[in-house]
């Protein structure tokens, strides 16, 4: 209704876009929560599935001990818990990059996108912290944080800096839904009571006054000014975890840059994957267009290039002087045991994303997922190099343990646990998109008023 | 320790002046009376003075804990006063005999494969020589595990010991991380382990039994320096089960290290044996130092099969 009122006022400045126009655009948009097929009902028990267990892997491990139920020991006391840790707040960095840096940069292609890339962000920020608690030893003590936290620890930055970005997240995330909420409200009549009930609750009285509009706008823009410094800051400090020790390999002024560069590559690439999806599961080919798959394959070649870039700093540089304290890691990675995992990476976690999407033939939907998809995988095993195969390059020889003391291989529960931290991400994601229009409504008809052809009918 | 034995307060006596010949003599009266002559147990102990002779006397005079005490995690936090312990290894005394390793897993009442003290072949290049290397938690004056630690569960003590709070450690295994030495072990729950623990709770059979307990499961452990020992005057297990007394166990502020035998001023010793610690270069401070391995006791003999191997 309010939107409608804002619609008309605006048509007067605009002759581009039409009532007409916004009624179709609206029944697309929303066209999703109003009904869910099959396939649709399938996708969410196998997520539930998966998660649950997840959850019953936990239960085991917590229950069983770890000694028996996972594969982690002394030397290799950190193992796939904390690289699917370190994915998660990579890609957690979708959101700054699709709602913050473009909208602020005025790439007006960013309004379809910035609702899907926000919702990510969170379900990854909050599985980030999920991946923690799993990894911790007595996890019933996490009340010590607050009883005897200590300022000076890494972690203690990482749970006040995740926390912090992950309150921005919702709100950044909530404020621009409120005028969606009435919209669904006032369209979507054939939902269950509940439903409607919930969106007038949550939408707070909104009336759409140019008074409630300004407020909003104004709240958007200095959450979205503040989301980019946390964003950056999480995956820094996430980096700092690391490099706060005298271990070899993390012992790297680099680091945050080098963790910061590849999460952004990995934003990118969970962006392609998810517009996508979206894309053919709710037919929203008119929205999310060929155009975008374009600029975000342009976007995915600069972000291998600056990762390209810092990786030469962090392995080549160090491996030129190849000093004592580094020689071990560095050659086990460049031509030891694990040198097919690491050119495996290199290759496709970043050669692929750089060359490929120069050609335009590459940057169409169909192709470009499927680079995705294998930067996403890459960079999965990205963070897997990072964590375990140093944690066995130790200053002092790893002499007289037992056998399963000398290598890393995930168990079971662990591999579960990782698959649920995944599944639930999904889960949140699909979950906000059977209930709350996945593509903002009002922005994209915002960017219509404004005269932003490029949007629609791109090509 | 605080209470001298009978001989050198006597000797004590003579030396002193009369007026605190007398005021020693009423204290030594008021300590007949009120002490209810501690039985003799026959048990004899090593302490070390305050000039750092090296003495046997009779464990009943050794002021301790009652054996199987803890220590609360308000004590555990408090250093021993005017104490600063240190270590001095003699890397030309080792012959790899694991005595160390065995006496303080009895000590600590842990099973293999945990080795709070490990000891490693080391070899610095291809023409340099082989030696055996044992290693354990150096106390670091710059604790690296310290720095990192969420919740102050492992802490700087004012006497040098790094100590652990098990009650409190949350298990982030992130001073595993930080620790450059690979020193620390974390309880992953072993059920052989867990048995063990249960069964021998209140097991202080040991005579070089330590009272600080093994961690909880789900926290990280790591070697304490035998703290109640230190603190008592004893030395730790495997300073006591070295055969071949390669590890000397002392005080920084009283200038003295001791392997149960011989008793040696540490600056002389550190200053003519060339003592040195491991990787300088990190900053980390370590109170744990090395002598380089000349002058051997015994050749280098390469271990016939690894040891610690059981699952």
């Amino acid at each position: 209704m309010s939107e409608d009122i804002n619609i008309a006022e605006s048509t007067n400045k605009h002759e581009t876009f039409t009532q007409e126009e916004y009624m179709v655009m609206k029944n697309d948009l929303l066209r999703p929560i109003e009904k869910i097929g099959k396939a649709g009902k399938i996708w969410i028990a196998f997520l539930m599935t998966v998660f649950l267990a997840g959850v019953f892997a936990y239960y085991i491990q917590e229950t069983r001990g770890k000694y028996t139920t996972i594969s982690l020991r002394d030397y290799t006391m950190w193992g796939i818990y904390i690289s699917n840790f370190l994915f998660m707040v990579a890609i957690g960095l979708v959101g700054v990059l699709m709602s913050a840096i473009l909208k602020l940069t005025h790439f007006e292609w960013y309004r379809p996108l910035s609702r899907i890339g926000e919702v990510i962000a969170i379900g990854a920020i909050m599985f980030a912290g999920v991946s923690i608690i799993v990894a911790m030893g007595r996890p019933d003590r996490l009340y010590n944080l607050l009883l005897h936290g200590r300022i000076q620890s890494p972690i203690v930055w990482d749970v006040i800096g995740i926390s912090t970005d992950l309150a921005a997240s919702l709100i950044l995330l909530f404020i621009p839904l409120i005028p969606s909420l009435i919209t669904c409200r006032n369209n979507l009549k054939n939902l269950p009571k509940w439903q409607l009930k919930m969106y007038n609750i949550l939408s707070f009285g909104w009336q759409g006054t140019p008074e409630q509009w300004k407020i909003l706008k104004k709240t958007m823009r200095i959450l979205t000014i503040l989301l980019i410094p946390l964003g950056i800051l999480i995956c820094t400090i996430t980096a700092w975890l690391f490099a706060t020790t005298l271990r070899p390999e993390w012992d790297s002024t680099n680091f945050g840059a080098y963790f910061v560069s590849n999460a952004f590559l990995l934003s990118v690439a969970v962006m392609i994957l998810a517009t996508f999806i979206f894309r053919k599961a709710y037919n929203l080919e008119k929205y999310l267009t060929e155009m975008h798959f374009d600029k975000l394959g342009q976007v995915m070649v600069l972000m291998a290039l600056i990762h390209g870039y810092f990786n030469i700093n962090e392995y080549l540089i160090p491996a030129y002087k190849m000093s004592g304290l580094h020689e071990n890691h560095l050659l086990s990675l460049f031509i030891g045991k694990d040198a097919l995992f690491y050119w495996s990476v290199v290759i496709f976690g970043i050669i692929v994303p750089f060359l490929l999407p120069l050609f335009p033939k590459l940057r169409k939907p169909i192709p470009l997922t499927i680079i995705s998809v294998i930067v996403l995988i890459a960079g999965w095993f990205r963070l897997y190099l990072i964590v375990i195969p140093g944690l066995l390059q130790p200053y002092l020889p790893i002499q007289d343990v037992p056998e399963s003391w000398k290598h890393y291989f995930p168990s079971v529960v662990e591999m579960t646990i990782v698959a649920a931290t995944f599944a639930g991400v999904l889960l949140v994601v699909t979950l906000f998109s059977r209930f709350f229009p996945i593509v903002s409504v009002w922005e994209v008809a915002e960017g219509q008023l404004e005269g932003k052809e490029e949007i629609i009918n791109y090509k | 320790m605080e209470k001298e034995n009978n001989n050198s307060s006597r000797r004590n006596f003579l030396r002193l002046g009369a007026l605190g010949g007398i005021a020693l003599a009423g204290t030594a009266i008021a300590n007949a009376v009120t002490d209810e002559s501690p039985k003799t147990t026959g048990k004899k102990v090593k302490v070390l003075t305050a000039d750092g002779k090296l003495i046997e006397i009779d464990s009943s005079h050794v002021d301790h804990h009652a054996a199987k005490d803890g220590f609360s995690s308000e004590e555990v936090r408090q250093g021993v006063e005017g104490k600063k312990f240190i270590r001095v290894i003699d890397l030309g005394k080792c012959a790899n005999e694991r005595k160390c390793i065995t006496g303080c897993q009895k000590a600590h009442n842990i099973l293999a494969p945990i080795e709070y003290i490990k000891v490693k072949k080391m070899q610095d290049s291809a023409l340099a020589a082989p030696y055996w290397f044992p290693t354990m938690c150096y106390h670091c004056d710059n604790p690296p595990c310290v720095k990192v630690c969420p919740v102050d569960a492992t802490f700087k003590r004012s006497d040098g010991i790094v100590a652990m709070d098990y009650e409190r450690c949350i298990g982030c295994k992130f001073c595993m991380a930080a620790c450059p030495y690979s020193a620390r072990t974390f309880n992953f729950g072993r059920p052989e382990q867990l048995k063990f623990t249960e069964e021998h709770k209140n097991d202080t059979s040991d005579p070089n039994h330590c009272t600080t307990p093994y961690a909880q499961e789900g926290t990280v452990a790591k070697c304490d320096f035998c703290t109640d020992r230190s603190a008592q005057g004893l030395l730790p297990a495997c300073v006591v089960e070295c055969p071949n007394g390669a590890i000397y166990h002392g005080d920084e502020l009283e200038d003295v290290v001791s392997n149960g035998e011989d008793t040696l001023r540490l600056k002389k010793l550190l200053k003519d044996r060339a003592g040195y610690r491991q990787f300088e270069e990190l900053g980390t401070k370590p109170r744990v130092y090395y002598l380089p391995p000349v002058e051997r006791d015994f050749p280098f003999e390469d271990a016939a099969e690894p040891q610690n191997t059981k699952e």
